[in-house]
């Protein structure tokens, strides 16, 4: 049974239909990269992984789960603006990702100062421990985005969705980002959903690239299908298949 | 140069700020000395001395009858009756608003209304005022509360959903309950809103307040301009109107330095 399944899965807007037959299985800690023209669906599916929408059709379970109906602590999401909240300080916001599932969202006593410890370790890690008392505004884009990946993580969800990232970074700082995201993975071992529009970064930090296209194409209607899963890259081993077969199935050496 | 890029610098600029006060005053002077040269007796424009004589006198001189200052029970008067209607009318549209922005429940039954009731002018509704609470301290109360609220709720909802749906998501994903959205995601968020709709409500606060006072009042700051309108004691009205307008001033101020204060995270948006 594999980590995340999406079965069977259709999205349609009114009788415009976004998604068909989406079909994929995820095992746990695989990194999946998702591409795809602007207007292809691949947003809208990020968004069903997220719950935020509910399918038309077709079930997405993340270890063999129900199909949620809202989002939950399951899932953290970092999008490409908006990801923290502009009233908190950047410690506050790392500490919000523990409290605000308690009552009132806010923490007390022992446990107050436990996750305020454990969000000091997660400033340290992020790189943001000097700007902990500042708030996200004065904060660059490159540092508030590392913020709002850092607060997802702390809440500790089973997937994490990225909704192009670093789509509003400069290209140094996305290089950064890049080696950021590639080190907390190693570190996490995280199961990673992340949308983008730039290839090289699909292939550079993705397991595995999804590619969304329509397969077809009604030219009287163009919303009458929907788009699909058109390609699954394995883009492990600088995107060359088959490298570590021989690992997969000792059998087939010569030897 | 063009026009939009001449910039006075600070003493000019200061300058010009005094200027309409200054023009104003020496107009008033002019005018106010050509009526009194013509007729020493005339009590429509009292000169400038005067105004400051009878100010000293209102402010510091007892009430021969009561042995009370009539201007300060006036003001503390007039400010409670202002402030304890702001505050309610503050309270409510701050729960209506946070109610109507976030839950589509609430936003279905309550929005359509408040459009609707922020339609009512609410002086037409004073007579009703009267009949229904009396001539006391809630009719007019009621009546700021019923003039600002409308307003301050369609804003505050209008707010609520201008947050951005990304961090009501994110919020969602670290768990929060939809209390816990309001209290601590939106409520934050549109405080200084909350203010800075206050300190625009106020201006129509004073308005209310002044023409419940002058229909049915025994006491208040605009109960004693409509009273002395009858004697045609312009000296004493335009002492009133100014200590109005300093007050409004003062309270607006506060605010002002309040939500900078306590909102450090808006930065530069107030």
């Amino acid at each position: 049974m594999s980590f995340v399944s999406v079965t069977n899965v259709w999205q349609r807007y009114g009788n415009r239909s976004i998604l068909e037959r989406v079909n994929v299985a995820v095992d746990e800690a695989e990194f999946i990269s998702i591409v795809g023209a602007s207007g292809c669906g691949k947003s809208t599916f990020l968004r069903m992984l997220l719950a935020e929408e509910r399918p038309h059709k077709g079930d997405i379970s993340i270890e063999g789960g129900e199909t949620a109906v809202e989002p939950n602590r399951e899932r953290g999401v970092v999008f490409q603006k908006y990801s923290v909240f502009p009233h908190l300080t950047v410690r506050e916001n790392l500490i919000a990702a523990e409290s605000f599932d308690k009552p009132f969202g806010r923490l007390r006593g022992t446990a107050r100062k436990q996750a305020e410890q454990r969000a000091d370790t997660m400033l340290e890690r992020i790189g943001l421990n000097h700007v902990a008392q500042q708030y996200p505004a004065s904060l660059s884009g490159g540092m508030q985005q590392r913020l709002a990946i850092g607060q997802a993580m702390t809440a500790k969800p089973r997937i994490l969705l990225l909704d192009e990232p670093f789509g509003a970074l400069d290209p140094g700082t996305r290089l950064q980002m890049h080696d950021f995201l590639l080190e907390l993975r190693d570190e996490t071992n995280m199961t990673v959903f992340m949308v983008t529009h730039d290839l090289d970064e699909a292939f550079k930090l993705g397991d595995r690239v999804l590619v969304f296209d329509k397969p077809r194409w009604d030219p009287q209607d163009p919303g009458l299908f929907g788009a699909t899963i058109t390609y699954d890259f394995d883009a492990r081993n600088k995107g060359m298949p088959f490298q570590d077969i021989l690992d997969q199935y000792p059998s087939l050496s010569l030897g | 140069m063009r026009l939009i890029n001449h910039i006075p610098g600070r003493p000019a600029a200061l300058l010009l700020a005094a200027l309409p006060f200054i023009m104003i005053f020496v107009a008033y002077s002019i005018a106010s000395d050509i009526r009194l040269t013509a007729n020493p007796q005339d009590k429509l424009l009292p000169a400038p001395t005067t105004i400051v004589e009878t100010a000293e006198r209102l402010f510091t001189v007892p009430d021969k009858r009561s042995k009370e200052i009539l201007l300060w029970n006036d003001t503390f008067a007039s400010l409670a009756r202002l402030l304890g209607g702001v505050t309610i009318s503050a309270m409510l549209s701050l729960a209506l608003g946070l109610a109507i922005g976030l839950l589509p429940y609430a936003r279905s039954l309550f929005s359509g209304f408040i459009a609707v009731l922020s339609m009512v002018p609410p002086l037409a509704l004073l007579p009703i005022l009267f009949i229904v609470f009396g001539l006391g301290e809630v009719s007019k109360v009621v009546l700021i509360v019923i003039g600002i609220t409308p307003f301050m709720t369609r804003d505050l909802a209008q707010r609520v959903m201008e947050i951005p749906k990304e961090q009501i998501v994110k919020a969602q994903t670290l768990g929060a309950s939809s209390w816990v959205i309001a209290l601590r995601v939106a409520l934050p968020q549109i405080l200084p809103r909350l203010i800075s709709n206050v300190r625009l409500s106020l201006g129509s606060a004073w308005l209310f307040l002044i023409a419940a006072e002058a229909v049915a009042s025994n006491v208040g700051l605009g109960y004693r301009i409509f009273l002395v309108r009858r004697y045609l004691a312009m000296d004493v009205i335009l002492t009133y109107v100014i200590w109005i307008t300093v007050l409004a001033f003062v309270i607006d101020w506060l605010l002002k330095s309040l939500s900078r204060r306590a909102f450090p995270w808006m930065e530069a948006n107030l």
